[in-house]
């Protein structure tokens, strides 16, 4: 039963990293739209941006791993 | 000279890389040990129990356990093993060097222990050590042996001999790790001769851009231009050597060595230190005695900027490692589906989803090795840059 628990955890991380990663494409986006001169600036800082909260769901994930 | 050297170095790469198929363990006298060991485990499994006579379907007809493949797959080793031949393991097997305080250093190939992996035979080394190999950990053997394995276990399954004091073995991550330096050694020592005439050619027009771009998208724009060149090594080397592991850890069969959390650490490590040695003053100053806050919240600033200065290079390490592990895990997850299911049916799903997952890894390999080092050069920036003070 502990396994499932901890799976449902890695699930749970997931939905909050799959919407901010989201939010920021989403942002990137719009910025690259409004101005295309900017796009490589635009990238850079959303890949950075991408990684951090990726990190935070990781560490959600690793946790529940640890837990399985 | 050194073309000859180099065409050396080839090839013993290659002889090392071939020498499998003439290492493979062809010893029959231990048929029997493995025999009986299958036989136990397959009796505790409840699965069926009528053919355990026969060799060879035990082995098949053992419950398919997806979660002990995929983390035996995804953990450290000592062999590299290949497939499985007339159910005879294919595999390299990897030096073993262990210490003891007692008797001291000792030093034997992994395949003493005939592809054993429950403690069930020892190796007796030259200085009176012996050694057993559990679930790929090395540990010293008990006096007597129960239900055929040296090993003792407590009541939660844990083996309870005591482990060499050190163990500094070779093992398939270890050598990974040397596959990967070499490579790299081999393809940088072959570009720079290649700018004899100026013009790149060959392998070099292929890398060029990369160095490129990590001097100047990752090095120059975050660490700025008083700096930078000092840094630059540093960074190509990060990101090139995460990025030929990665790859080779997508090879089937590769070892999962940036998936690996001590190999990790060791990077984030070596990013920590360099960030804090060259940490100017005006960064200990930010993070002990922040500028321009009221005097009680500097107090809590200093606290959370000390926690912050071992947050970010854990963060880098938890990034890579559970990235590599998490996309092993689900292309493995993924091929085991038809195992689960028990249908052939299930296999198109399976292998379009691995495909596809596949594909993604080959990106995210590249990625990661740009993030840990576009991070780090940030991490740099942060710590060298200098302010123009209020």
């Amino acid at each position: 039963m502990v396994g499932s628990i901890a799976a449902l955890g890695a699930g749970l991380a997931v939905i909050g990293v799959g919407v901010g990663i989201g939010l920021i494409g989403k942002g990137a986006m719009e910025g690259i739209a409004r101005q295309p001169e900017a796009s490589g600036k635009i990238q850079t800082s959303m890949i950075i941006a991408a990684a951090l909260i990726e990190g935070a769901g990781l560490f959600g994930i690793v946790v529940s791993l640890l837990g399985l | 000279m050194f073309e000859a050297t180099s065409r050396y170095i080839i090839i013993a790469a290659l002889t090392f890389l071939f020498a499998p198929a003439s290492l493979k363990a062809q010893d029959h006298s231990h048929d029997d040990q493995l025999e009986s060991s299958t036989h136990e485990t397959s009796q505790l499994a409840p699965a069926d129990e009528g053919h355990n006579e026969i060799h060879g379907q035990t082995v098949d007809e053992k419950e398919f356990e997806i979660t002990e493949l995929i983390m035996h797959h995804i953990s450290d080793s000592h062999e590299w093993h290949f497939f499985d031949w007339n159910s005879q393991p294919v595999s390299l097997p990897l030096p073993v060097i262990v210490y003891t305080k007692k008797n001291g250093f000792s030093l034997f190939s992994s395949g003493r222990f005939h592809h054993n992996d429950d403690g069930a035979v020892v190796h007796e080394s030259s200085n009176g050590d012996r050694f057993i190999k559990v679930h790929d950990k090395i540990y010293l053997a008990e006096e007597e042996s129960i239900n055929n394995s040296y090993a003792h276990f407590s009541d939660s399954h844990e083996v309870t001999n005591t482990t060499p004091d050190a163990d500094i073995s070779i093992t398939k991550n270890v050598f990974n790790m040397f596959l990967g330096a070499m490579i790299m050694l081999l393809l940088f020592a072959g570009i720079i001769r290649r700018y004899k005439s100026q013009v790149p050619k060959g392998v070099a027009k292929f890398v060029e851009p990369l160095v490129v771009f990590v001097r100047d998208d990752i090095a120059l724009q975050n660490i700025g231009e008083k700096h930078y060149k000092r840094f630059t090594p540093y960074l190509l080397t990060v990101f090139f050597f995460i990025w030929i592991n990665n790859v080779l850890g997508l090879i089937p069969g590769g070892a999962n060595l940036t998936g690996n959390i001590s190999f990790t650490l060791t990077l984030s490590l070596l990013t920590f230190v360099i960030v804090n040695i060259n940490g100017n003053k005006d960064y200990w100053r930010h993070i002990f005695w922040m500028p321009g806050v009221p005097y009680p919240v500097r107090v809590l600033m200093a606290l959370i900027e000390i926690v912050g200065v071992f947050t970010k290079p854990f963060a880098l390490m938890i990034r890579l490692f559970a990235n590599m592990t998490a996309g092993h895990i689900v292309i493995l997850s993924l091929i085991s589906l038809v195992f689960i299911f028990k249908t052939i049916w299930i296999a198109p799903a399976s292998v379009i989803l691995t495909l596809f997952i596949y594909i993604i890894k080959v990106l995210v390999a590249f990625l990661q090795a740009y993030i840990f080092a576009l991070l780090t050069a940030l991490f740099i920036g942060q710590a060298t840059q200098e302010h123009d003070h209020h």
